[in-house]
């Protein structure tokens, strides 16, 4: 979180009533928002309502012990967070205080109150190369350097949008700290690699444009039937135990955007650790790097203050805008947002706010409307081209779609997967439902699809959606007569949707080959099951039985193709095994 | 610095309100005297500048408002040492068993602090826990979280102990560290709520196999103040981070029955005028419950570990009830127990469809337990859930109807049951004898039906034709 800067002095308060993480607070000077420190361990607040003489204030940790009577401090500035290098591969808690240097500083493994730590490393020296020359006239947003922040990325240090712009009279390369100036301007503006932004207002840009490019996932259903864009927003609802977590994780390490923000809000502590365990092991697919060198994480696990919870979101949109703003396609996952309505609820109810829905405030969807709208493909004010993609999970209690926080994200985002418990429970794998699920930027993402992938890449997926839906229509009727009842030509549709779904849709996220399925291949292995349908009812109307059409030896080996790393050759001989074996019979 | 008062203005359930002219600390612990005398305990749950909200632990039964109410200065503690071990303690933390007083080496807040995730050490060490439908579908490691969700009239105590008595960490498996502790497990138990004579069960258990001597014990009975159960919880597991992280143990923390202290958080925020959540349940139980079980983990550089079984009974076996959904959403995975399994007599009736342990991937393998184990716990899975589908159709069309697969699936998920599962409460299986148990059941399928295990695998473990065929005969 940002040190408090402001030369604005302010009035001090007193605290008049402590219950649990809500504070008042009387004759304290402070503006909406305002970041305060409460009590004599000066504990992290910000001011959530003002009513005459006492100002409420919501507590970023834990307030045992804290007693009435105590001092309130305002910084007389908004929750800011500081943007500048230094922020990939770290790790935050929901206000944006690293996480290891709070070890440190704490020498324990628990967190202690009151510690507070900037975003950054303000100390650390990064080697700054100018891309402005003196005399260049530079506007708020441009980009006067760049510094090489990980191996995989290049920091470009911005003119601050709230700067004016003008003349660069200086600037200079070498080893600088962020707080050190790097550029100056004519009217006395120095440039330094450090920016502060409030996390609850949206960086500017300069227009929202349509996405046409996928965010691939390297998750087949995903990219196969449901993709979503870069600038696009995704929901997973889902109960416990469906795998959204793994999904989210999947998407963190094989999503093909630059940068990657990670936000744990309220989930579990051990799934961050995993998290940082195995994200600095992990290869980049496209950079070959370490996977941490693009991802940033916030951690703010369930048992860590609520208050907290509810400003981590914002907190992870407002990096992944500030990389935006560099021309970045960035994608961040928030794990999940349930959590932080719930921590929206917590306080409103603390706060003894009329409750709307189920107890959640009235505000609820105007909320996670107002975050999902932060995300989009943008032409940014320097002139370079950025997205922020939104993956939010959901967890609806009881995996009941029907509860407020599901159904007010759904009425914003455009890509909805929808994971079902009894394909988790029978290890299908992402669970994700091909019945319920949907993406609503189909259409304007084929173009890519048909130029990058395959022309006919569209008339496959119909083919195959066509047949997983013929499959739950005919599963209805199985399960009154049974499948031997049924004409021999709906057996051998059975048969084929029975491969899309256990070798096309499952993907196992465990399999070192599996786990990433480039669209190439995606596509190579409906291509060999459209070959097994096709071959196969050209064989069932030569009057060759059912039965004998589904033991050739070949089809069992459509499972294996998504474990075949030259998977190319593989499919090539199996199609045309089954190919032969198919004509054989007839 | 006591400060005392005799100005309580208002008494109502289990709280107290008074006014005060010196600022109280929130949480802070209060004692109220009685005019007979009496002393009980409380919380401040609520503290403005003139007056106090105080929670009464022993209930509010007795206190008038001549009642002396008395601010200890500090919030709420629990007395440490490693002498806890085989002692019994009530639901506040003082010593039932007759023994001596307790002397502590550290006294600590009950409350906990949150385990930076940075400082945490990812569980990877396969506990096994001779519980076949455990250890093989749904394996627990060390530091893991996994609740048993049951109901009333399920044998969920009796999983409890044999997990309590059998949980070992094989030697093979053990962690680079070579720690020498022994790999049996401290075991902390936490009742809350429970029934003397389910009490008397757990103890004469704990008795019987001697594990109390390695146990710490805290009862709240049925019959104690149910807002005292708020904080046995909080004692049991400041006690086991004790162990694990400052004296090395590995330690087992039991907690039953987690619905009964989800009541008492309803009775309290009732008490309070909250604004209730579902099902009457305070808005804020998820951030309760997870900071109870998100204190579970191992922490890097530290030799223990904690791990949690907190069990409850879901009302009326509905697992989207509040307390179960918000345990399933913080711990890392549950373990269902069986209405109708428990009725054929299934032994342990752990329903493994539901059930899941998420931390069962970075646990199991070569090295960890065998090479094998992934994949056929995978295809057992989908087996079962096939034969499961199937069992709803044979209802409407009879077996004849189904053609020889489908008749396979169905033989095999009653075999899984009678032969997998149903082990009984003290068979004490090995990881390789449950899993070559699970090839043996999977051997009754063609090798092509296995497409979830790899071929190599299949090579290696299956087991041939007239196996296989005798079993399909019947």
């Amino acid at each position: 979180m940002s040190q408090a800067t402001e030369s604005d002095v302010r009035e001090d308060g007193v605290i008049e009533s402590v219950s649990g993480p809500v504070v008042t607070a009387k004759d304290l000077d402070a503006r909406m928002n305002d970041v305060v420190y409460v009590g004599n361990e000066g504990l992290m607040g910000e001011v959530i309502e003002i009513e005459g003489n006492i100002t409420t204030i919501q507590v970023y940790e834990e307030t045992s012990d804290v007693s009435p009577g105590e001092p309130v401090e305002s910084t007389g500035a908004p929750l800011s967070v500081d943007l500048g290098p230094g922020m990939l591969d770290s790790i935050y808690d929901g206000v944006q205080r690293p996480l290891d240097v709070l070890e440190e500083k704490m020498n324990s493994a628990f967190l202690d109150r009151g510690v507070d730590a900037p975003g950054i490393d303000l100390e650390k020296t990064w080697e700054f190369t100018p891309t402005v020359e003196e005399g260049d006239e530079v506007e708020p947003g441009d980009v006067v350097g760049t510094v090489p922040e990980t191996p995989s990325i290049d920091h470009k240090v911005m003119v601050p949008p709230d700067f004016e712009g003008g003349e660069v009279v200086a600037a200079e390369s070498g080893d600088f700290d962020v707080e050190t100036a790097v550029v100056e301007l004519d009217n006395g503006e120095e440039i330094t690699m450090h920016q502060e932004w409030p996390v609850r207002e949206a960086r500017p840009s300069l227009e929202k444009q349509t996405p046409t490019t996928p965010l691939v996932s390297g998750q087949r259903i995903l990219d196969g039937l449901f993709p979503i864009a870069k600038g696009g927003t995704a929901a997973i609802p889902g109960p416990f135990g469906s795998g959204k977590t793994v999904t989210q994780h999947q998407l963190a390490k094989w999503a093909d955007a630059d940068i990657v923000v990670y936000v744990g809000c309220g989930e579990r502590g051990n799934e961050m650790t995993e998290v940082i365990e195995d994200f600095p092991e992990l290869e980049d697919p496209v950079t070959g790097n370490a996977l941490m060198d693009r991802t940033c994480l916030i951690a703010n696990t369930s048992n860590m203050p609520v208050a907290a919870r509810e400003s981590c979101v914002y907190t992870g949109i407002t990096i992944a805008e500030y990389f935006r703003d560099m021309g970045y396609d960035v994608a961040l996952m928030a794990d999940s947002t349930s959590r932080w309505a719930e921590a929206m609820r917590e306080i409103s109810s603390r706060l003894e706010e009329m409750p709307g829905e189920e107890g959640y405030p009235a505000y609820l969807a105007a909320r996670l409307s107002e975050f999902y709208e932060r995300a989009g493909y943008f032409e940014n004010i320097n002139g370079t081209e950025g997205s922020v993609s939104v993956i939010g999970a959901v967890s609806p209690p009881g995996g009941d779609f029907s509860e407020p926080v599901t159904q007010n994200t759904l009425r914003i985002v455009k890509t909805f997967w929808a994971l079902d418990a009894d394909l988790a429970e029978r290890r299908h794998f992402p669970a994700i439902n091909w019945n319920e699920s949907y993406s609503l930027y189909r259409d304007q993402l084929d173009p890519w699809f048909e130029d990058n992938v395959a022309a006919d890449w569209p008339e496959q997926r119909q083919w195959a959606i066509d047949t997983l839906d013929e499959e739950a229509e005919l599963q209805e009727i199985v399960q009154l007569v049974g499948k031997d009842a049924l004409p021999e030509d709906q057996q051998l549709t059975l048969e084929v949707a029975r491969y899309l779904r256990e070798a096309w849709l499952q993907q196992n996220a465990f399999h070192d080959v599996d786990t990433f399925c480039e669209p190439e291949k995606t596509y190579r292995i409906l291509g060999a099951i459209k070959t097994f349908n096709d071959e196969a009812f050209d064989a069932l109307d030569a009057g060759v039985p059912v039965e004998e059409l589904i033991e050739i030896e070949a089809v069992p080996r459509l499972n294996r193709i998504g474990v075949q790393e030259d998977y190319n050759e593989y499919v090539d001989e199996l199609e045309s095994d089954i190919e032969s074996q198919l004509r054989e019979l007839y | 610095m006591q400060k005392e008062y005799k100005t309580i203005t208002e008494i109502s359930g289990p709280l107290v309100f008074a006014e005060v002219d010196e600022p109280v600390g929130y949480d802070e612990i209060v004692e109220i005297e009685t005019a007979d005398g009496e002393t009980r305990n409380g919380q401040v749950l609520e503290s403005t500048s003139d007056h106090v909200a105080i929670q009464v632990f022993e209930g509010t039964a007795g206190i008038d408002r001549e009642s002396s109410v008395r601010f200890i200065g500090e919030t709420m503690k629990m007395d440490l040492t490693e002498d806890l071990l085989g002692r019994v303690l009530s639901g506040s933390g003082e010593p039932i068993d007759g023994g001596p007083d307790i002397e502590p080496d550290e006294k600590r807040d009950i409350v906990g602090e949150a385990i930076n995730p940075f400082s945490r050490e990812y569980p990877e060490e396969f506990i096994q826990t001779g519980v076949s439908a455990i250890d093989g579908m749904n394996t627990l490691v060390r530091g893991q979280k996994l609740p048993i969700f049951s109901a009333s009239g399920l044998p969920h105590n009796d999983l409890a102990l044999q997990i309590a008595r059998q949980a070992t960490v094989p030697e093979e498996a053990k962690g680079e560290d070579g720690d020498d502790e022994g790999s049996e497990f401290a075991v902390i138990f936490g009742a809350m709520g429970i029934t003397a004579e389910e009490a008397n069960e757990f103890m004469d258990d704990f008795e019987r196999t001697g594990a109390l001597e390695r146990s710490v014990v805290f009862m709240n009975l049925a019959d104690d103040p149910a807002v005292e159960r708020t904080i046995t919880p909080r004692l049991a597991l400041t006690t086991a981070e004790y162990l694990a992280f400052d004296k090395g143990y590995h330690v087992l923390v039991i907690l039953t029955d987690m619905t009964n202290y989800c009541e008492a958080l309803r009775e309290i925020g009732a008490a309070r005028e909250e604004v209730p959540g579902r099902r009457g349940y305070p808005g804020y139980m998820y951030t309760d419950l997870a900071q109870l079980y998100e204190r579970a983990g191992r922490i890097e550089g530290r030799e223990g570990s904690v791990t949690q079984i907190p069990i409850l009974t879901m009302p009326g076996d509905d697992d989207t009830h509040p307390i179960p959904d918000l345990t399933g959403y913080i711990t890392e995975g549950q373990i269902y127990i069986d209405r109708d399994l428990n009725s054929q007599g299934v032994k342990p009736p752990i329903y493994v469809l539901p059930s899941l342990s998420r931390l069962m991937d970075d646990g199991i393998g070569e090295g960890l337990t065998r090479a094998d184990h992934a994949d056929v716990s995978d295809q057992l899975y989908a087996a079962y859930a096939e034969g499961e589908d199937l069992r709803d159709l044979v209802n409407i069309v009879g077996r004849e109807a189904l053609s020889e697969r489908d008749n396979k699936y169905l033989d095999f998920a009653d075999r899984f049951e009678e032969e997998f599962v149903d082990q009984g409460f003290d068979t004490d299986r090995s990881i390789d004898e449950t899993l070559d148990l699970g090839w043996e059941l999977l051997s009754m399928f063609p090798k092509a039906e296995l497409n979830r295990i790899d071929e190599d695998l299949i090579e290696e473990h299956y087991i041939d034709e007239e196996t296989a065929e005798e079993v399909t005969a019947d």
